[in-house]
C-alpha cells in the first residue's frame, strides 16, 4: 500500500518538509501491521527500524522481576518509537506493544540518517522530538524519584470514602492524578500496590477499602 | 447490567482509538459519534480512559469502605 503524504506531514519528524522531499522520504518508509497484544519491540534487542504509530495505540513497557508492568508511555498515532536502538545503536530499553489492531509506518536506520545527514530540518525536529521526551521521562523520574505517590493515592481514598450502598463521588484515576498532581500512570501503579498491600481491593468500578488502619498508616494519617 | 465508561460527547473528536483498544466491543462508533454499548463484558480496565487524547472517556470508580471497616 502506498504511504498517505497527509500521515508523513503530520508526524513530528516531517514537519516543515516540502512536498517533493516527503515524497522522496515516502519512497523508504513501509508499512507493518500487528493485532492487539503483539509485541513490536523487545526490551534488551536491538532494532534497525524507527517506528511512526499511523492508526491505533501502542504501549511502551517494562515488567518488573515479580512480573509488574510499568507502561512509561501511551503512542499513539502520529508519535514514534524505537528511537534510542536506531539512534544510538544499542539495544530497546523498554518493551513496546500493540494495544489494538495498530498500522505503523517504519524507515530503516540507514536510510534516516541519509535524510538526517541531506535535511537539516529533519535533525532540527529529532531535537525537538527527543527534548519532549526527555521533559516526559524527567516528569516520570520526578515521581518515582521524589513523591510518595501511593501515600497520596491513599490519602485521597480515604478522603473520598463513602458507605456502601449510598451516592458516593465517583473518582477517575485521571481525576485523582489531576488532584495530586501525578501522572495517570502513577496512580494505576499505586492502586496495585495498595492492592498489594491489602490496603485495598479493586472490584470493576468500586475500590473497597479493606483495611483502613493500613491505608490511614500509608497515608501518614496516625 | 453494569455502569459503562462515560463519553462526553463536546470533547470526543471521534478519533477511534478507545474503540481500538476495547478488547469487549463495548465501544462502538454509530453515526459518527462514539457509544458505550451496555455490556456484563466490560471489566472497567480503563485503556479506553487511557488512550483518549481529548479527554472524552472517563471510567470513575466509586470509593466505599468494606462493611468490617465502617
Amino acid at each position: 500500500m502506498p504511504i498517505q503524504m497527509d500521515l508523513l506531514k503530520s508526524i513530528p519528524y516531517f514537519h516543515g518538509l516540502s512536498d517533493s522531499v516527503l515524497a522522496l522520504i515516502g519512497r523508504h518508509v513501509f508499512e507493518k501491521k500487528a493485532e492487539r497484544g503483539e509485541i513490536l519491540s523487545f526490551e534488551g534487542t536491538p532494532s534497525d527500524v524507527l517506528y511512526f504509530v499511523v492508526a491505533g495505540v501502542v504501549k511502551e513497557f517494562k515488567i518488573s522481576a515479580d512480573g509488574k508492568e510499568q507502561i512509561f508511555r501511551i503512542i499513539r498515532p502520529g508519535d514514534s518509537f524505537n528511537e534510542v536502538p536506531v539512534l544510538s545503536g544499542g539495544v530497546n530499553l523498554a518493551s513496546a506493544a500493540a494495544m489494538s489492531t495498530v498500522v505503523l509506518n517504519g524507515i530503516k536506520k540507514k536510510d534516516l540518517e541519509n535524510f538526517i545527514k541531506e535535511h537539516p530540518q529533519v535533525a532540527l525536529n529529532l531535537v525537538k522530538v527527543l527534548s519532549r521526551r526527555v521533559e516526559e521521562l524527567i516528569a516520570l523520574v520526578e515521581d518515582f524519584s521524589f513523591r510518595h505517590v501511593s501515600g497520596r493515592v491513599a490519602k485521597i481514598l480515604l478522603e473520598y470514602t463513602g458507605s456502601a450502598g449510598s451516592a458516593n463521588p465517583r473518582l477517575t484515576q485521571q481525576e485523582i492524578a489531576a488532584i495530586i498532581g501525578t501522572a495517570r500512570e502513577m496512580v494505576g501503579r499505586s492502586l496495585k500496590n495498595l492492592e498489594g498491600e491489602g490496603a485495598i481491593k479493586m472490584e470493576r468500578n468500586r475500590i473497597i477499602i479493606t483495611n483502613k488502619e493500613t491505608l490511614k498508616e500509608i497515608a501518614g494519617i496516625m | 447490567m453494569s455502569d459503562m465508561p462515560i463519553i462526553d460527547t463536546e470533547k470526543c473528536q471521534v478519533c477511534g482509538l478507545c474503540v481500538s483498544v476495547c478488547a469487549c466491543g463495548a465501544l462502538k462508533v454509530v453515526d459518527n459519534t462514539v457509544k458505550a454499548v451496555k455490556t456484563d463484558d466490560c471489566r472497567w480496565c480503563t485503556l479506553c480512559e487511557l488512550v483518549c487524547p481529548y479527554g472524552a472517556i472517563s471510567c470513575p470508580f466509586e470509593i466505599v469502605l468494606d462493611s468490617d471497616q465502617e
